[in-house]
């Protein structure tokens, strides 16, 4: 028999206790990503040479190796350092280290996209470079790249299953291992694929709604 | 950042990559993670060419095909965005032989990866299409080619080039999955950096090495494109050239 509708409700189950665990390395890569991105768009920004070289090369230094290498030098290396993390705990920040750098991108071009005027108008009211940032410009920068900061928020979920790699028990890992006990992947990993699927489209979904939302906001 | 400025980049990193690789700590595993790079660079040049062949098709079919055509590429598209590659790779591994196609590892990864690409790319393909100007279209029409004319010669060429750098940033992202291949027993760099680690625990020498490698390749692909966008530019009078 090609699909045995009696195991997948036996695993269903099971499956939704592990799409939780995948969904708490979500939400919490994520919110490491937004503001360690944050942060690297802005050092990037720096007057300093000093400081804007050495933290340019570093994005793009994570940017253009594979997140999986980087799970495993936190998972592997940092002990060597006297660091010690637990499987999750290395797996959500290596997630919120390598999607910060897509993000700093993102934070970049709404930064950029600021009038000149803006940063002239608080030089002239005499306004602290942090007081300028935290008042003036980021609450300008930041709506319009919302949608694309969700995109990458969906493109971070789908790399997920990598955490299986150091046996976090998320959804791919639990999968693999139903299959392997049972000698049945089909279900299983047919079931994560559409999971995959539906949470990715309605995410999609919402983003546009977003979009949308903030485009009528502006007029 | 123009060619020369990333030809030195380039240049400059391997001299110190060899630099680095004549200390004796990191020496005794260069020759093991180089061919382990070797089927990194292999499943990367294979999987790009199958993510163009896919994404050229889905693309123009979704756009132009009749409507079972257009469903399916939309399928294609949306099934392979949707879910994980690693999930894919996961499914073409183990749930295919269950229904009887057998492929081996290194096809599997080709396939996986080339088809997860590809779909990203189809959206590329299309948007490029769809920045060329109408009236390229209808200058077409008035000069009497066919549809599939106007598109093969005088569409397609104009596209291709503001196609290239959002290319050459799937093909980084290609390469960037070719790591995930590790966990379907193919032996690329990945799999050799956890297994030389499983023998000789020196964690900090063997995993710094992989990132520079991985680095490298992915700079010679930038290096690669920037070349190619010159090339492609070449006869349009539009946009800086650098």
């Amino acid at each position: 028999m090609l699909w045995d509708w009696g195991y997948t409700w036996e695993i269903l189950p099971v499956l939704a206790g592990a799409a939780i665990v995948t969904i708490e390395a979500t939400l919490v890569g994520f919110v490491i990503a937004a503001l360690l991105g944050l942060a690297f768009a802005i050092l990037r920004m720096s007057p300093s040479a000093w400081v804007r070289l050495p933290v340019g090369g570093l994005v793009e230094f994570i940017r253009s190796t594979p997140l999986l290498i980087q799970i495993f030098f936190l998972f592997f290396v940092f002990p060597k350092f006297g660091v010690t993390l637990s499987a999750f705990t290395a797996g959500f920040l290596a997630l919120g280290l390598h999607y910060s750098t897509y993000c700093s991108e993102v934070y970049r071009a709404g930064l950029e996209n600021i009038p000149k005027g803006q940063w002239e108008a608080s030089i002239a009211l005499n306004l602290s470079p942090w007081v300028t940032f935290r008042d003036i410009i980021i609450p300008q920068a930041i709506p319009p790249v919302v949608p694309a900061l969700g995109n990458y928020l969906v493109a971070l979920f789908k790399e997920t299953p990598l955490l299986s790699a150091i046996a976090v028990l998320e959804l791919m890992q639990t999968a693999k291992i139903l299959g392997s006990e049972n000698f049945r992947y089909t279900e299983p990993m047919t079931l994560v694929g559409i999971f995959f699927l539906l949470l990715s489209l309605i995410s999609a979904a919402g983003i546009r709604q977003v979009e949308r939302w903030l485009k009528n906001r502006r007029g | 950042m123009g060619v020369r400025q990333t030809t030195i980049l380039v240049i400059l990193s391997f001299v110190a990559g060899l630099v680095v690789a004549s200390f004796a700590g990191f020496r005794e595993f260069i020759p093991g993670l180089l061919e382990g790079a070797w089927v990194t660079v292999r499943i990367t040049v294979q999987g790009c060419l199958l993510a163009v062949v896919m994404a050229v098709i889905a693309g123009i079919a979704k756009m132009y095909g009749p409507w079972p055509l257009r469903w399916l590429a939309v399928c294609y598209i949306e099934v392979f965005r949707g879910t994980s590659a690693l999930v894919q790779l996961f499914w073409l591994f183990f749930v295919l032989p269950h229904f009887g196609v057998f492929l081996e590892p290194m096809t599997v990864a080709v396939v996986g990866l080339g088809l997860n690409v590809g779909a990203y790319g189809a959206e590329v393909v299309r948007g490029a299409i769809q920045a060329v100007p109408r009236g390229q279209w209808e200058a077409s029409t008035a000069l009497n080619l066919t549809r599939m004319q106007a598109l093969r010669r005088i569409i397609l060429p104009q596209a291709l080039v503001a196609m290239i750098p959002p290319w050459g940033n799937l093909f980084i992202e290609l390469l960037k999955s070719t790591a995930i291949v590790s966990l379907i027993t193919i032996g690329d760099l990945a799999f050799r950096a956890q297994q030389m680690n499983q023998t000789t625990l020196k964690t900090v020498q063997i995993f710094s090495i992989v990132l520079v490698m991985y680095l490298a390749i992915s700079m010679v692909i930038t290096l690669l494109m920037r070349l190619l966008e010159r090339r492609a530019a070449a006869g349009l009078s539009r946009g800086r050239v650098s």
